[in-house]
């Protein structure tokens, strides 16, 4: 534990809480992301975690209903206290549960972010298209008709191409949001091997309703129940079963949820 | 109530009630659509005869009783153009700030509600307003510019609902794909909902063309002349209008040869008509190719 | 990896698309609030022009209360009760003619209608709304002037009941399609249980859609009075435009909106005359601002529940 505070924090969460109006989706959430690891979040359904990334990336700012309060840094910086929040988000990569391919060209869905950070000119365009959707496993299979519309991609073709997307930002933080849940389990897979990858080069925060696929992937791992942290731990640690509390040991045998 | 569900014969009669009162459902419905037809067949029969390459591009002769329509079609024009010009930029602004920006509160209901106004306002009410504001206070006059803004304000709704109705449609999940990108919500709104609104935009456009062509009280005092016997240089002129033209020549005009004015009605409903099938064609033809 | 390390400082610029982003913010605000500007402008301006004649001439019982509308008379007068009678009248007409045959329509093409039969229908109903008011106008003048004239064998046929079937026809395209969205938005679960109660179809419509889409309906009725109320040409041309109270509908009236339009052009600006046309507006403008209001309320009344 001494080793693991000396790496630099991407993520400090402190008395966090969110709400949609009258209605509290998360309170009282404490914990650190470190850089390079893969941070796992597991939880029944409505247990805070999609409102936790959603505040991450400050999606309050278009939703009026949202209220967060609390502490919640990255990079060092209060979210809140950054002066450019589309510039924040340009630094976060998110990837939802239901694959979202923008209704434009398979090239134009990749190269937009790049637009957006001001990458000009079509070779630098087209590395960085080839370069994402390859360690997205995409490459291969959509080359040939790049300017078809990302849209009617099969499900798991269009999970991967938000994959290569959220990779165009160059993100810090890469967020996966119940990633597997539309997708086969051979593409499940070949995600997988792509996020430990990917662990080399940025953070990974990712929610999963698998918790096998938090034991596969994640070095630490978080229960969230009902709106508030309940446990959080190595991820090997808790497998084995040095839990704290019944209840992570009760969800990670499949007891409930 | 028990017996609904015991005897055959109260089924039949049932069944025999409901014939009867879908048989007099539908010809009610025909005979609301029915006049539509009608009027058209009429004035196609009494209208059609006067329709001619004279009758479109030559000024109207002796006191309007002979001649063509010429100035009234162009004036009719030029009052459209200068109407888009200001209708479709606030039009699609008010409805993207609808859509796109708005949170629940007072103020937006507010803005709902004066939408609803200015579309339930009488088009009577409409015209003493451009009066009193384009024509005396802004100094424009009776002018061209003056009778396109008054319809214009008029038929601002037409254009805040078919735009806000097709940004709507435009799933929520694209924005914020495109927000959590880091694409600020005009990047998003420019190249993810507009593109794919584009359609209803160009509905309300279609629409809107439409409306202003027929309206008739909101620029008969601010913009739209009786006769004139010559073609206006600026916006600032006064203009002939073809459904001014209209009321002129079956109202004000004495001595009128009957089919003159069936002319004129039908080269004005003929625009309005062909304008609202082009926006049901192309509705459903951009139906068909839906994106996602 | 060099990436990494920056300080988010560096990262946090304000770029050119983020002011960019709140220009457009602000465009697009002033968009949707003149709506607001606008209606707020139509009521200082029309105030403005007729306010004058409001503290001057306007005397309420002479308004409410007479029926002589002479305003080039030496000794003008200007009782409006004629006007609002004969508005009133035509109006009510119309509602007779649209009420039942929009209602009629409206539920036939939701619950009845099918498929082709459908869309077609949909559309004649749009076409219908869209024919311009002075195209009706002239229609009342030429068409159902002769007819009124040779079936019921009366001289004029311009009058209350032209004017009203004309109107009826105008305002039955938009109560048809308001009365159809709110037949629309009663769940289909509302449907089945019945049908699963074995319901016939008129059953369900008279005892479970009717009343599930009741605010709806009535505000379809009461948007419909606003547009009756409110019509402008048709009226003018096709009610006789004469001032009198009417007693039966073959007499000619005369409306308020129709007032306005054929004697603006003749009075001069600042005139009393020209101020009494601009207080009708505002009577005019205040009558449907109301209605429009009382319908947006029981709209509003269905999405509470």
């Amino acid at each position: 534990m001494v080793a693991a505070e000396t790496r630099t924090k991407v993520l400090e969460v402190n008395d966090l809480s969110i709400s949609y109006g009258p209605k509290t989706a998360m309170s009282g959430l404490s914990l650190d992301v470190y850089e390079n690891e893969i941070f796992g979040i597991i939880g029944p359904a409505n247990s805070g975690k999609t409102s936790f990334l959603r505040a991450i990336n400050r999606m309050d700012a278009f939703d009026s209903q949202m209220n967060v309060n609390g502490s919640l840094r990255f990079m060092g910086t209060e979210v809140s206290a950054w002066r450019n929040d589309y510039a924040l988000r340009r630094q976060i990569g998110v990837v939802f549960p239901l694959p979202v391919g923008l209704p434009m060209s398979i090239y134009d869905n990749v190269a937009f972010a790049a637009k957006l950070r001001g990458v000009k000119g079509k070779a630098a365009l087209d590395e960085v298209v080839e370069r994402c959707l390859t360690r997205a496993a995409l490459w291969d299979e959509v080359k040939d008709r790049l300017d078809s519309l990302g849209s009617q991609l099969s499900g798991g073709q269009q999970q991967r191409l938000t994959i290569a997307r959220a990779l165009s930002q160059e993100p810090t933080l890469l967020m996966l949001d119940e990633f597997s849940i539309a997708v086969d389990p051979v593409t499940t897979m070949r995600i997988e091997d792509v996020l430990k990858e990917l662990k080399k080069e940025m953070t990974i925060l990712l929610v999963t309703n698998l918790v096998q696929q938090a034991e596969r992937l994640a070095d630490r791992t978080a229960l969230f129940l009902n709106g508030s942290l309940i446990e959080i731990g190595y991820t090997d640690a808790l497998f084995e079963g040095q839990t704290q509390d019944q209840r992570t040991k009760d969800y990670l045998e499949g007891r409930f949820g | 109530m028990t017996a609904r569900f015991a005897a055959t014969e109260l089924n039949l009669s049932n069944y025999r009630t409901e014939r009867r009162y879908r048989l007099m459902l539908f010809s009610m419905t025909a005979m609301l659509v029915l006049p539509v037809l009608i009027i058209l067949a009429i004035l196609i029969l009494k209208g059609a005869p006067m329709i001619s390459w004279e009758f479109l591009f030559e000024f109207p002769r002796r006191g309007m009783t002979e001649g063509g329509i010429y100035p009234a079609l162009l004036g009719t024009i030029f009052i459209v153009v200068v109407d888009l010009i200001f209708a479709m930029p606030i039009g699609v602004a008010a409805a993207i700030y609808l859509s796109e920006y708005a949170p629940d509160n007072w103020l937006t209901r507010a803005i709902n509600l004066a939408i609803i106004n200015l579309a339930g306002v009488p088009s009577i009410v409409h015209a003493l307003f451009g009066v009193g504001a384009f024509v005396i206070f802004f100094g424009f006059g009776t002018s061209i510019l003056a009778a396109a803004l008054t319809v214009a304000i008029m038929t601002l709704p037409l254009v805040i609902v078919a735009t806000r109705e097709s940004l709507q449609a435009v799933p929520q999940a694209f924005r914020e794909a495109c927000w959590s990108m880091g694409a600020s919500r005009w990047q998003t709104i420019f190249t993810v909902v507009l593109p794919n609104a584009i359609s209803g935009i160009l509905t309300g456009l279609i629409l809107e063309v439409s409306r202003t062509a027929g309206e008739t009280a909101p620029i008969m005092f601010t913009g739209a002349a009786f006769f004139l016997p010559f073609l206006p240089e600026s916006v600032f002129d006064q203009t002939m209008a073809l459904s001014l033209h209209l009321f002129v020549v079956s109202t004000q005009v004495p001595e009128v040869p009957e089919a003159l004015p069936y002319g004129v009605a039908l080269v004005l409903i003929g625009i309005v008509l062909i304008m609202n099938a082009i926006s049901i064609v192309f509705r459903s033809y951009l139906r068909g190719k839906k994106k996602w | 990896m060099s990436e990494k390390t920056l300080a988010p400082s560096q990262l946090d610029q304000r770029d050119a698309s983020w002011y960019v982003d709140k220009l457009v913010q602000i465009l697009m605000f002033v968009g949707g609030i003149s709506a607001i500007i606008f209606i707020i402008g139509i009521f200082v301006f029309i105030t403005k022009e007729g306010i004058a004649f409001l503290f001057e001439g306007f005397s309420f019982t002479e308004f409410f209360g007479s029926i002589n509308w002479r305003p080039t008379s030496s000794n003008p007068t200007y009782g409006a009760l004629a006007l609002i009678v004969g508005t009133a009248s035509v109006t009510g007409v119309a509602m007779l003619v649209a009420i039942p045959f929009s209602l009629g329509a409206a539920i036939y093409i939701s619950e009845f209608a099918t498929g082709r039969t459908k869309e077609t229908l949909k559309v004649l109903v749009e076409l219908l709304a869209a024919i311009p008011s002075v195209v009706w106008g002239f229609i009342g003048l030429s068409i159902m002037n002769e007819f009124i004239i040779e079936v019921f064998d009366v001289p004029i046929g311009l009058n209350v009941l032209n004017a009203g079937i004309i109107l009826g026809l105008m305002a039955a395209p938009i109560m048809t399609t308001i009365a159809e969205d709110a037949l629309k938005a009663v769940p289909d679960r509302f449907r089945e249980a019945a049908e699963a109660m074995g319901a016939t179809r008129w059953q369900i419509i008279r005892q479970v859609i009717m009343p599930a889409a009741k605010n709806g309906l009535v505000s379809a009725v009461l948007l419909g009075v606003g547009r009756g109320f409110g019509e402008t040409m048709a009226v003018l041309m096709a009610s006789g435009h004469a001032i009198n109270i009417p007693t039966s509908p073959f007499d000619s009236v005369r409306a308020l909106t129709a007032t306005i339009a054929a004697e603006l052009g003749e009075t001069a600006q600042g005139s009393e005359h020209y101020g009494a046309l601009f207080a009708l507006g505002i009577f005019l403008f205040i009558i449907t601002f109301i209605i429009n209001l009382a319908a947006d309320l029981v709209v509003r009344g269905i999405r509470k529940k």
